[in-house]
């Protein structure tokens, strides 16, 4: 367990390799064995709002302050104008005068 | 009464027909030109990866070779943390272990491509899904909720991302100091920032938002609890069953 692997770099590399293709391709094979009720259904729909939400609250929580000023941002910014370069611009304009101003 | 319930909502709200999954060119560039905004994110993220690579003393095949195969840049900069020189056999089996659960969350998003790609043939809807990162998902999602169906704009998304996160890791290796700070400018929180972006076109009203409300909520509060990246996947699921069993 403990001995220098030969080619352990490429190995590392292909194990990580098929863990992550693992990952892309297990929802959608495991969705198709899974009767489509209208329950189901709309868990399903639910779901990419809900990975967004459970992605973004915790984060804002760990980072402060920055990262819900470049949230706020971006969520006002594409609420007046459905443009994600000027949502993405201003959030990160909105960062880095916040980090400037010691944030 | 559950029946007449149930023929009820079907009148009154049938279940949305969409157009069947197609792929043309247009679609490709159109992809493509939808990764616009995260092009200059994806390029520093990258660079800072070249240069953390070429720190932990990867070669540079093998440096270019995991962003080639990988292609998940949260799940590579960890791996790297947990990178040593030389590999021994339990240091491979935690890499693949660790890969696994920051990436767990690709599990719920290829789950939510279902309806969309179900209907393409295998090889052609896994073979899209391989090029699945946070971003492409979100542009997937947005596109999707505005009633497309071209499965090409999820592909070529995939790909122009791909050849920025491959092709950025060189100059960060090479130049190594190129990205001496990414937070100075807010890259550090350019992905966090597109998702809560591709979040506005979703909103559709109160009723899906309080599944939304609980997974933030439990994710947050998993965040607190569960080391890693589980409270993703978790606060997401517990949100989307719980918006499932709210009737209409």
């Amino acid at each position: 367990m403990n001995d220098a692997m030969p080619h352990g770099a490429l190995i590392a590399i292909v194990a990580m390799a098929l863990a992550t293709l693992l990952t892309r391709v297990s929802g959608f094979w495991l969705m198709g064995h899974i009767p489509m009720t209208p329950r189901v259904r709309r868990g399903l729909e639910i779901l990419p709002g809900a990975i967004m939400a459970s992605a973004i609250i915790p984060i804002i929580a760990k980072v402060g302050v920055v990262a819900l000023i470049a949230v706020v941002v971006a969520l006002l910014s594409m609420i007046v104008k459905r443009n994600e370069f000027i949502a993405v611009g201003l959030a990160l304009a909105a960062a880095s005068l916040a980090r400037a101003y010691g944030l | 009464m559950l029946v007449l319930r149930h023929i009820q909502t079907m009148t009154t709200h049938p279940p949305p027909r969409d157009e069947a999954p197609y792929w043309s060119l247009p679609g490709l560039a159109e992809g493509a030109r939808r990764c616009g905004a995260m092009v200059p994110g994806t390029f520093v993220f990258a660079a800072a990866y070249g240069t953390l690579a070429a720190q932990k003393g990867l070669s540079l095949s093998e440096t270019v070779l995991m962003s080639a195969l990988m292609f998940a840049g949260s799940a590579q900069l960890v791996a790297l943390e947990v990178w040593t020189n030389p590999l021994t056999l339990a240091t491979v089996v935690s890499l693949a272990v660790v890969t696994g659960i920051v990436n767990a969350r690709f599990i719920l998003m290829s789950a939510t491509m279902r309806p969309w790609f179900g209907p393409l043939p295998a090889w052609q809807a896994y073979g899209a899904l391989t090029t699945t990162v946070d971003a492409t998902w979100l542009i997937g999602m947005r596109y999707r909720s505005e009633g497309g169906s071209d499965a090409s704009v999820y592909l070529g998304a995939g790909l122009a991302l791909y050849a920025v996160w491959v092709f950025a890791a060189l100059p960060g290796y090479l130049l190594g100091a190129l990205v001496t700070d990414p937070k100075r400018f807010g890259f550090d929180l350019v992905l966090i920032i597109f998702f809560a972006a591709m979040f506005v076109p979703l909103w559709r009203g109160v009723r899906r938002a309080i599944g939304w409300a609980v997974a933030g909520l439990v994710a947050l509060a998993v965040s607190y609890v569960v080391p890693g990246w589980w409270f993703i996947v978790i606060g997401a699921l517990t949100g989307s069953i719980v918006g499932a069993f709210i009737d209409e």
